[in-house]
């Protein structure tokens, strides 16, 4: 008899520090059916399960922002520690064209790295326009330069990069990088104005929304994505971040 | 030979449900969007996430994880509490209306005396039918035992809601009883105009690794195509002991499983789980399903069909 495992429990096999709060969990696993925009629930028992992003699948790699109690948990992992993980769950990004910008706002920018490198791989064009509050909440620069995408950075402070907030170096790379698609993850903010970019320039957009995930598996309906949102992003009523997402797909008219 | 296409109406407790597939309670009912969206899916009826008198964040996650034989959840009844959940069921009711499906409302409490008062208060939205959520397993830590424990007990709820509104009810069971049928006679003697069963079964999932429960609240309601036995077995018992129609829950996830819940006596089938297996879709394949069969069998409607396997 088989006993069908709930959780997979993986093996932290290198952590990575991103930045002083942010660390990648290199696990000593592929995922090989993971596309990138979906993402893990990762459960450390006795502390807490949460949704992340898949930043690469071979090896399964997530990026962890430490903003609660669970992810602080989580940044504190050691090579050689277990994580319980189950998924590839959620509908991620569908590649379009061959020229692509992608948008990024803080750790938002992990599951754009996982997509770039798919996209590179193919021998498409990648243009990768990263922002953050500072140069401390920045994520993964060197990790998308060393894949080979062009990296546009500005933070809204000023401390790396253009200063200001990523729309404004995203409008630009709009007009010189000439994209067929734009694929946006970060805060909420940033997607609709991404949201408004691609209607003004006529240029279909992916967004990956977050939202506060329970079951994970379309059936609590904690992470129905509000009105305001789905109206702006064209999207039916009832719109289930984890289920239906978290990536949906906008196209002008 | 073309036979004519099997009708699938039916009804309960007044109610006209064009095919007898409910969204029971607990399952994407927890705004009028999310029920709208599974209404113009293809269910018959929808059941909102049953609601107390006072809000509730529920149980940390882990809440609900699938498994090899369907899905175990103690979510913890989440809800916004009875103030802010009548205008939403307003809502929904009215868009429920327009697209031609029944609204069922579902209620908790920790009290006994707070089931009349959420009687009273579900009253103002004027939901089709109230669903009286005796028998949530994954509160007992503050709860205590569910009122569906005993007949005494079910049947002091069902006289209390029966006082204080003049909705037609449905009263929900556990299996986790030793005579289901002798509580369902209690609560059809007390007045109810349904029964729904069942509730999840108490369960309880461990992570050999972690050697620790999965869920954070250690115990939870298996819900799934494992339970279809034991949800068949309950809706045998109930429909034998009472004349009131029977909401049956538990493992409908095909076309087949509809059927058989249908001739072990249920007039209509809560369908929750299959939501997770097969999509939101899963009403208008069920449906579909269950027709086929019927229509390929001689079945003309469900009620002939109806307790026939216990003839």
């Amino acid at each position: 008899m088989k006993n069908e495992r709930i959780y997979q429990v993986v093996t932290v096999k290198e952590v990575r520090v991103e930045n002083p709060t942010s660390r990648s969990l290199i696990c000593a696993v592929e995922l090989p059916d993971a596309q990138p925009g979906q993402f893990v629930m990762a459960w450390l028992p006795g502390v807490g399960e949460k949704p992340f992003s898949v930043a690469y699948s071979n090896p399964l790699t997530i990026t962890v922002a430490a903003v609660g109690p669970f992810s602080q948990a989580l940044c504190r992992l050691q090579p050689g520690a277990c994580l319980w993980v189950r998924g590839p769950l959620g509908q991620g990004f569908q590649p379009a064209g061959k020229r692509h910008l992608m948008i990024g706002g803080g750790y938002g920018a992990a599951p754009l790295l996982f997509l770039a490198r798919q996209a590179i791989e193919k021998g498409q064009h990648v243009c990768a326009c990263l922002g953050a509050r500072s140069q401390q909440e920045l994520v993964l620069i060197e990790e998308f330069r060393s894949v080979g995408c062009e990296v546009r950075i500005c933070t809204e402070d000023g401390s790396c990069g253009e200063k200001g907030l990523v729309t404004q170096i995203t409008d630009r790379a709009m007009r010189d990088f000439h994209p067929d698609s734009l694929y946006a993850c970060g805060p909420r903010p940033m997607l609709l104005a991404v949201l408004e970019l691609s209607r003004r320039k006529r240029i279909p957009a992916q967004l990956s929304w977050e939202a506060l995930l329970r079951c994970g598996i379309g059936l609590c309906g904690s992470c129905e994505l509000d009105q305001e949102a789905r109206c702006q992003a064209d999207l039916p009523a009832g719109w289930l971040v984890c289920k239906d997402g978290p990536v949906s797909s906008f196209y002008p008219q | 030979m073309n036979r004519p296409s099997a009708d699938l109406a039916c009804s309960i407790a007044g109610l006209k449900l064009r095919n007898p597939l409910v969204l029971a309670s607990g399952v994407l009912g927890t705004s009028p969007t999310l029920l709208e969206r599974v209404a113009r899916s293809g269910a018959g009826a929808v059941t909102s996430k049953s609601c107390g008198p006072e809000p509730r964040a529920g149980h940390p996650n882990p809440v609900a994880l699938p498994w090899g034989g369907g899905v175990i959840n103690a979510v913890g009844l989440t809800n916004p509490g009875i103030e802010q959940e009548v205008p939403l069921l307003i809502e929904a009711r009215q868009i429920l209306r327009a697209v031609g499906v029944p609204l069922i409302a579902s209620i908790f409490a920790p009290t006994l005396d707070d089931f009349g008062r959420m009687a009273a208060g579900i009253n103002q939205a004027q939901p089709d039918l109230i669903e009286v959520n005796i028998s949530c397993p994954n509160v007992g830590d503050e709860f205590g035992k569910p009122f569906s424990a005993s007949a005494d007990t079910a049947a002091a709820v069902t006289r209390l809601v029966r006082q204080h509104t003049s909705i037609p009810f449905s009263v929900k069971l556990s299996p986790n009883v030793t005579d289901i049928a002798q509580i369902a006679a209690a609560v059809e003697a007390e007045g109810a105009h349904a029964i729904t069963a069942i509730n999840t079964v108490p369960g309880m999932l461990i992570d050999a690794y972690a050697a620790q429960p999965v869920l954070s609240n250690r115990v939870g309601g298996l819900s799934g195509w494992s339970i279809k036995p034991l949800a068949l077995r309950c809706v045998a018992e109930i429909y034998r002991a009472v004349r009131i129609p029977i909401i049956g829950t538990g493992g409908v996830s095909c076309g087949l499983d509809a059927a058989e819940m249908i001739m072990a006596g249920a007039a209509a089938l809560g369908v929750g789980a299959a939501v997770y297996q097969r999509g939101v879709e899963v009403f208008a394949q069920i449906s579909e399903e269950l027709r086929d069969f019927m229509t390929q069998q001689g079945y003309q409607d469900l009620e002939n069909m109806r307790g026939i396997a216990l003839k």
